[in-house]
């Protein structure tokens, strides 16, 4: 079976890993101790398992992880610094858009790469932006909120 | 979802070397893998090698300044979606790259990944263990069509966004492989044939599609049908590109998708040159969608809605552009 080292940078650290060719990102990054990147359909479909590429929102369960090689990988563990939630993680846990909290990472790591791009979204462009991220509780309007949140804490910053 | 067979992975840095490794026996090309990854997940195909042509920096470029524009293969739909040039001169093509999915998927999906989509059906895109229970299917490992079981050929649909924008843009797509290069118009590339719509032969590769400029004040746009507005397939998408001379139609394409197993270009558009794009042509126009379109029992919606969400969405574009024109 074709193996390879591959090395990536994950969460700000640079890393090299003995990897098959066809491991998947979503395998190698939980293999890697990182459980908050969720395998949810499995198939490309519910966006719990987005993680960032380069700083682009990705899905690690149809992303082979040797097609990353040498590129930035982020996911939910990076956020909290020194203990302390992000104000995206922050703005979930206070406006309940965590509900059973299966599709929060993906929620969370989508949101994120919105923010850096636009620090002030409006609710059709946090919609849009997380479009791909599907929440079997259903519920999207606590999620929204919680992103419109983080948006004022950042403009009240 | 079923485990990933085992391949080898091939990352060439040009489109020698990919040709090279592609023109090796089961050897498949791979970029985003949004398509790819989960057939191959469900045992749609086992290949020895994936050559992954994302490490290709050719392959992304754009060079919109010359005639015809030339769109690397490698760029990917939400750099289609999102880059001004294109949303301003190409509407249609914008737009539909926006309607690809969702977003995570648009920025590993690419624009020759997008036009060699496969072909899609519920009796297909189904695990390995639930296609052997059901016997297979004509278009893997079975002899049976689940969809028209006395028909001779595959009806699984063509379900990719962006060719019909490309049709009715006047693209064409440039192929790479071990012989040279050659061209071809993009409608060309597709047969109406689930289990082999693709006219490319083993080991070619797209690598860049070729638009012609758009005329000055014609206008185009896509629109598409699916379950979930945030993401899906179409259940149908329309694109059309028009031109009018004051309020008459001086000229009018329409391609669509997701109703057939090739993206279909629809006939007999001429025989409405002349016309305003009144009720009249309107009706005429939809008429034409809903007699050419061929959705078969392919999707849980019934191929009977998609005829008719495929001849309103036509309808709509045409009097939204007759609008836009008319604001002109």
């Amino acid at each position: 079976m074709a193996r390879r080292l591959l090395k990536l940078t994950v969460n700000g650290r640079d890393r090299e890993d003995a990897v098959d060719d066809h491991a998947l990102l979503v395998d190698h990054l939980r293999g890697i101790g990182l459980t908050g990147v969720k395998q949810g359909c499995d198939a490309g479909e519910c966006g719990a398992c987005t993680v960032l590429v380069d700083g682009e929102p990705r899905l690690a369960c149809i992303t082979l992880a040797a097609s990353v090689e040498g590129q930035r990988v982020e996911t939910i563990e990076s956020l909290a610094q020194n203990g302390r939630m992000s104000r995206l993680q922050a703005a979930f846990h206070e406006k309940l858009g965590t509900q059973c909290g299966f599709c929060t990472p993906g929620m969370i790591m989508s949101a994120e790469a919105l923010l850096r791009r636009h620090a002030q979204p409006s609710e059709r462009e946090i919609r849009a932006a997380l479009g791909g991220n599907v929440c079997r509780c259903t519920g999207y309007v606590k999620i929204v909120e919680s992103v419109q949140c983080a948006c004022a804490a950042a403009a009240g910053a | 979802m079923d485990t990933m067979c085992a391949f080898e992975l091939k990352r060439p840095t040009n489109v020698a070397e990919a040709s090279a490794l592609l023109a090796k026996p089961n050897a498949r090309v791979i970029a985003g893998g949004t398509d790819l990854v989960p057939n191959l997940r469900r045992g749609l195909d086992a290949p020895a090698t994936l050559v992954d042509i994302t490490g290709i920096a050719a392959l992304t470029a754009l060079d919109l300044d010359r005639a015809p524009r030339v769109i690397g293969a490698g760029a990917t739909l939400a750099h289609l979606a999102g880059d001004p040039r294109i949303g301003d001169e190409y509407p249609a093509l914008a737009q539909a790259a926006a309607e690809v999915a969702a977003p995570a998927h648009r920025n590993a999906g690419t624009l020759g990944g997008n036009l060699c989509l496969d072909t899609r059906c519920v009796f297909y895109n189904q695990s390995e263990w639930w296609r052997a229970s059901n016997g297979y299917c004509l278009k893997r490992r079975g002899d049976t069509c689940h969809v028209a079981p006395h028909g001779k050929r595959c009806h699984a649909a063509f379900s990719g966004d962006v060719a019909p924008a490309l049709i009715v843009l006047g693209a064409e797509v440039e192929i790479a492989s071990v012989d040279g290069m050659r061209r071809l118009p993009l409608a060309a590339l597709y047969r109406d044939d689930g289990a082999k719509h693709l006219a490319l032969a083993p080991g070619e590769l797209i690598v860049a599609v070729h638009v012609p400029p758009a005329a000055t004040g014609s206008h185009s746009a896509y629109g598409k049908a699916r379950v979930r507005g945030s993401v899906d397939f179409p259940l149908a998408g329309v694109a059309m590109a028009v031109a009018f001379d004051g309020a008459r139609i001086a000229r009018l394409d329409v391609a669509l998708t997701g109703t057939n197993s090739n993206a279909l270009s629809l006939a007999g558009t001429e025989t409405l040159v002349g016309r305003a794009a009144d009720d009249a042509t309107l009706a005429a126009l939809g008429n034409l969608v809903a007699k050419q379109v061929s959705p078969m029992r392919t999707t849980v919606t019934a191929s009977n809605y998609r005829r008719r969400v495929a001849s309103v969405l036509v309808q709509r574009l045409l009097r939204n552009l007759a609008a836009e024109h008319a604001t002109d």
